[in-house]
């Protein structure tokens, strides 16, 4: 089982490795679009700005390669600004083209309410969709740090927590998955995202 | 739910060792920054603040080296700093696998180094430290600076504006009066603090009962409390603390 975590020069990527790692699954940082239409699983990571971000991606020339793996199957997560890039757009420094991988787009969460932003801390998890990516989170806490939150229709929402605003924190759209929190700082219950992951590449890998 | 409101174990670092040593959870080893920040976790810390007070530049290394190793088997929010000077250490902290920074002495010297980081590394990164203690005469919550030692011409409040306007995307705000008293959080502090900034504010120093931390959520607003002895000596257990903040209606992660 191979998975990658596609390198666009994006934040802390290796507090990702480490907790994969620590789950005994070892995962290869890459720019490589070869890699990565190669790939049995691919993680986006992602700390920062969305413009930026999709800047990079586009100088690395990894969207067309993001693009086709996820046609043919291949199961994704993506993790906090890395989850924001599935969707279409993001109204982050203007308008930004996204992934287009789940329909929906990303807006800043609401200013002058009582809800500070960013959201910075540990949140409730409410899951609507049960499956395996959700089993390990429901009604628990897991730790997040976002200004930006998606916009989409309720059947990708896998799981949400209130923040003044519905904010989906686990997208599902087929085999693309976002978790707007940090599974890599989200102790046990995050490291169970992670090997809820592993177990959906596995299977793809013995389906095909 | 809400947002659950963070409970902060602080710990002293020199040398790469957490110094004093930590008297719970039977520890093998009372110094040694693994072991202690995975009982913490395993006790349901929702962050761990560790504090450099290495005064060589070796010291400094070897507490770069302990986040990294720190940051490979514990998986929670982790914010350090001590004596963090550039840009650089700022790098690499974050790099060894810390998620924020925090500021003091630095930041009051040169406020830009604010800005610097939090447009490398995003506001949520970089937190602005504060040591106050209030000046009767002047009628003000007064800034101190190296460790507490040297008072400076600034006002709390309005020096926790600046560095918000900077770029600070939270505060961690210590009372020099209520620090080591055990006599509680200075409420009053953080009210006025809440009244000229937005950012998520932590309180440091006065914690000796669980009445406290409910007097510091509830009355003073904040959204994480640090503490330090109460925790290391088990005076205070962290779950029975949560557990009794939750039945008081304050959300809590158990």
């Amino acid at each position: 089982m191979s998975i990658v975590i596609v390198d666009y020069g994006a934040g802390n990527v290796r507090n990702v490795i480490k907790a994969m790692a620590y789950v005994g699954l070892s995962a290869k940082l890459t720019q490589n679009p070869t890699d990565i239409l190669s790939a049995d699983g691919i993680v986006i990571p992602g700390v920062g700005a969305f413009k930026s971000a999709m800047d990079q991606i586009n100088d690395y020339q990894l969207l067309k390669p993001i693009q086709q793996a996820a046609k043919k199957g291949i199961p994704i997560l993506g993790v906090c600004l890395g989850m924001q890039l599935l969707f279409d757009s993001s109204t982050e420094f203007g308008q930004t083209t996204g992934f287009g991988l789940i329909p929906g787009t990303v807006e800043q969460l609401p200013k002058n309410t009582p809800f500070k932003v960013p959201q910075m801390g540990w949140n409730q998890n409410n899951v609507s969709i049960n499956n395996v990516m959700t089993s390990g989170i429901k009604d628990e806490y897991t730790y997040f740090v976002h200004s930006y939150y998606a916009k989409t229709e309720a059947k990708y929402i896998a799981a949400s927590v209130d923040y003044g605003v519905i904010v989906p924190s686990l997208v599902i759209k087929d085999n693309i998955i976002g978790a707007q929190f940090h599974p890599e700082k989200s102790g046990d219950v995050g490291l169970r995202v992670w090997q809820a992951f592993a177990t959906l590449v596995q299977e793809k890998v013995a389906s095909s | 739910m809400a947002l659950a409101k963070r409970i902060v174990p602080a710990l002293d670092v020199k040398n790469g060792r957490v110094v004093k040593g930590i008297n719970f959870l039977n520890l093998q080893d009372v110094g040694d920054p693994v072991e202690i920040a995975k009982a913490y976790q395993d006790a349901g810390a929702d962050e761990l603040v560790f504090l450099d007070i290495s005064a060589t530049l070796e010291g400094r290394t070897t507490m770069i080296d302990m986040i990294e190793r720190v940051s490979s088997v514990v998986f929670m929010p982790l914010t350090a700093g001590g004596g963090v000077t550039d840009l650089n250490g700022i790098r690499q902290i974050i790099k060894a696998g810390a998620d924020k920074v925090f500021l003091n002495s630095a930041a009051v010297k040169q406020p830009k180094l604010i800005l610097q980081g939090a447009e490398v590394f995003g506001s949520q990164a970089i937190v602005g430290a504060i040591d106050a203690k209030w000046d009767e005469p002047a009628g003000i919550y007064r800034v101190y600076i190296a460790g507490g030692t040297k008072p400076t011409d600034l006002n709390a409040l309005t020096w926790a504006q600046t560095m918000v306007d900077y770029g600070a995307g939270e505060l961690l705000v210590t009372s020099m009066d209520a620090d080591g008293t055990k006599d509680g959080y200075d409420v009053k502090l953080y009210q006025a603090l809440n009244d000229v900034v937005k950012v998520p504010i932590v309180a440091s120093g006065g914690a000796g009962k669980i009445q406290d931390f409910t007097e510091v959520f509830q009355d003073g607003h904040v959204d994480a409390a640090l503490a330090a002895s109460v925790f290391h000596y088990n005076e205070i257990a962290i779950p029975f603390l949560k557990q009794q903040l939750y039945d008081e209606g304050i959300p809590m992660r158990r």
